[in-house]
């Protein structure tokens, strides 16, 4: 990942080693910092989740699992992943 | 009398036990309990992702989506604004477009607040949704429910989570009487004979989870609850007797020895 090229969305992203990238994200309710540019695809493989079993909120809009690829992850998102549990 | 099949919103289920999968002790017991309940349709609940991994993973690892039918429900939701999200949340997992609506109104008793269940299952169903909703034994309720378009009205029999069993019959009957999408009571039944009671008052079905999963052995109580909602059901299309507080022989009075004959 460059510096370079970065929209206003990520005006917080910090410079981290290397010049890689970081931009801080709410997940689930705790902050994480993550890559920044990275899709939420990438995010799910780097958490080691199916796409297939979670739903993905971000910024309270539900992403179809077709759009997790093309959405980017950016400073100050919230997103929040879900699935089913055991429940009445 | 031969029964008739257990439609709701237009899809056939072999039984009329609904069975949620919360509160089991482990996945496996969870599992096996559900195959001795012999129930088609299954709760089940959206919640975050433990990124910790401290707990199991998600029940679709344990529930084979083409065997089971899983209503995800809206629990723990005590705004309309809840319950919408977590109903699209469900339904954006791909299963289904039903949603088992759950608006609470107060933590102590769980009772729901019926205005905001009202609100929600009208926004639900303009929204494409086919909406079971949870409601208390309240007739006026469940009309208007009915009336906003929901597939099934789920009056309680008490509490959530209580065992109490039936507490007003009378209203569930009365329920049952006035609707004409199924009614599903849901919530309270504690054991084998209330499933039973419940399943006399001529109710479509019944919808339990802490019955089975919090006795002693879950898998021997799915088998019994199995068992008690055929009986109910039988049992109310059989039309019981009249109930009487007199007693009558069932043994004939004529042809008692050392009488005088006619």
């Amino acid at each position: 990942m460059t510096t370079t090229g970065h929209g206003d969305g990520e005006a917080g992203a910090t410079v981290v080693g290397r010049g890689r990238r970081e931009v801080s994200i709410m997940l689930n309710g705790r902050p994480r910092s993550v890559e920044a540019g990275m899709s939420v695809r990438a995010l799910l493989r780097q958490l080691k989740l199916d796409p297939g079993m979670v739903v993905v909120e971000h910024n309270r809009r539900i992403l179809a699992r077709g759009a997790l690829s093309g959405t980017e992850v950016g400073e100050g998102d919230r997103i929040e992943l879900v699935h089913f549990v055991g429940g009445g | 009398m031969k029964d008739s099949s257990f439609v709701i919103g237009g899809h056939s289920f072999a039984s009329r036990l609904i069975v949620g999968t919360g509160k089991y002790r482990s996945n496996g017991e969870m599992v096996a309990a559900i195959r001795a309940s012999r129930a088609e349709m299954v709760t089940v609940a959206v919640r975050r992702v433990d990124l910790d991994r401290s707990r199991e993973e998600g029940i679709l690892h344990h529930l084979d989506p083409s065997r089971y039918f899983l209503l995800p429900n809206t629990a723990g939701c005590y705004t309309v604004a809840d319950a919408l999200r977590y109903a699209r949340l469900g339904r954006a997992a791909g299963l289904n477009d039903w949603v088992k609506l759950e608006v609470i109104g107060d933590e102590q008793t769980l009772l729901p607040d019926t205005a905001a269940t009202l609100e929600a299952a009208v926004e639900l169903v303009a929204d494409g949704f086919k909406v079971m909703a949870y409601t208390n034994d309240d007739l006026i309720t469940a009309m208007r429910l009915e009336d906003a378009g929901c597939v099934a009205v789920m009056p309680l029999a008490s509490p959530i989570g209580s065992g109490l069993g039936v507490v007003n019959p009378y209203y569930i009957r009365e329920i049952k009487r006035r609707l004409s999408v199924p009614v599903i009571v849901d919530a309270g039944v504690g054991t084998a004979s209330d499933a039973c009671v419940t399943m006399e008052q001529g109710v479509d079905g019944v919808l339990m989870n802490t019955a089975i999963a919090a006795a002693d052995d879950p898998v021997g109580m799915a088998r019994a609850m199995e068992l008690s909602v055929r009986a109910g059901r039988e049992a109310y299309l059989a039309g019981r007797m009249q109930s009487r507080e007199i007693a009558v022989p069932s043994s004939p009075a004529a042809g008692m020895l050392d009488r005088e004959s006619a």
